[in-house]
């Protein structure tokens, strides 16, 4: 298809999607408007399970079986890309890893970033029932923490850091733990992923019942992954090399 | 003009797939694709925003719960959306070094033969 027809099609796509689309967004409730059925009901049922944030009772307490189907796309995808980041047969892992000068102002803010970064992200997957945060925001705060490391450093420190055998049972131990919390609560009360601990008045740190359990489950699954997933590309930057081709004949 | 977010994001949705159409390298289609999938954020978060009201997080004694907030189901939405976006263009990315290590090429129009 050359470049011209794909314009045209696109055009002709494009046209026909703007005529439907416009009068359906024209036609969407006034924007900043006071009419939010659904906020009332998930303010009501967040409220009666004590969860101070409630966008993390919709995900964890409300909506929990979707955030586990959620938690499988994302163990699905670092799986998908550890496979196809594997180094091929024809291809070899360097042990060279000679890395350019680093600015010693960049070293010094790196090293004083690691333990904050990794602090905030332990923060905010253990608040998440409290404040703005969570599992999946904290764990990418975590994962992609351990990284400053190789801002500031070497390939061979992040290395020493970070073994990556932790990191994959990490990966599967929290999506196996959230999966597991489900079934411990369909055996206490016959519903899954029901919230089945007493909990603490709203905005205390251990209220909210089933949340901060769920929401630790999801920040180790997804510290884990984004460390793995990190890594892997990490890899085929810094180690993975074409082999050397064997002279023809 | 209340329907501007909703029209800026059919504006992003647009620029989004004329990128995904018109792209020369697959990492800038994978881009185009975020970019189009951020769209749906603007939708969705403009859809729960109410004027004046407060972000849906209480906590004692500064908010009392109440239901002057915005909408917090789409909010929990946008997270999964986001989840996904990011997950999608990690495979993505993964695929296009695939293929430039296969046909030392990133340009969709120059890979047109099909390898086994």
């Amino acid at each position: 298809m050359s470049p011209r027809v794909r314009l045209l099609v696109l055009a002709v796509g494009g046209i026909a999607l703007a005529v439907l689309v416009v009068p359906a967004l024209v036609g969407l409730p006034h924007f900043g408007g006071s009419v939010h059925p659904y906020r009332t009901h998930a303010v009501v049922a967040s409220v009666a399970h004590h969860s101070a944030n409630v966008i993390s009772s919709i995900n964890f307490d409300q909506r929990g079986l979707d955030t586990l189907g959620e938690e499988s796309i994302f163990l699905a995808s670092v799986l998908g890309v550890v496979v196809l980041l594997r180094p091929a047969e024809e291809e070899t892992e360097t042990a060279s890893l000679g890395g350019g000068p680093v600015l010693e102002s960049t070293k010094l803010a790196g090293y004083a970033m690691v333990p904050i970064t990794l602090m905030l992200g332990f923060n905010i997957v253990t608040h998440g029932h409290l404040t703005p945060g969570g599992g999946f925001q904290g764990g990418v705060v975590l994962g992609t923490g351990i990284h400053l490391l190789y801002v500031a450093g070497t390939y061979r420190a992040l290395q020493r850091a970070r073994p990556i055998q932790v990191f994959d049972w990490g990966e599967a131990i929290g999506a196996g733990a959230f999966a597991c919390l489900g079934i411990a609560s369909l055996a206490m009360t016959g519903a899954f992923l029901a919230a089945v601990i007493p909990t603490a008045p709203l905005g205390h740190l251990f209220s909210a019942g089933t949340v901060p359990l769920l929401n630790g489950a999801v920040g180790v699954e997804v510290a884990s992954g984004t460390a793995v997933l990190l890594a892997k590309f990490l890899e085929q930057a810094i180690r993975v090399r074409p082999a050397a081709k064997e002279t023809e004949p | 003009m209340s329907v501007y977010p909703y029209l800026v994001a059919g504006w992003l949705m647009a620029v989004g797939i004329i990128g995904i159409v018109r792209g020369r390298n697959l990492v800038q289609t994978v881009i185009c694709l975020s970019v189009a999938q951020s769209a749906t954020y603007v939708l969705l978060l403009s859809v729960g925003y109410q004027r004046h009201a407060t972000p849906p997080v209480f906590g004692e004694p500064a908010s009392k719960p109440n239901f002057h907030v915005v909408d917090p189901v789409v909010q929990a939405l946008t997270l999964t959306d986001i989840v996904v976006s990011a997950t999608v263009t990690a495979l993505l990315l993964s695929l296009a070094i695939q293929i430039h290590k296969r046909h030392g090429t990133l340009d969709p129009n120059e890979l047109n033969t099909l390898e086994g």
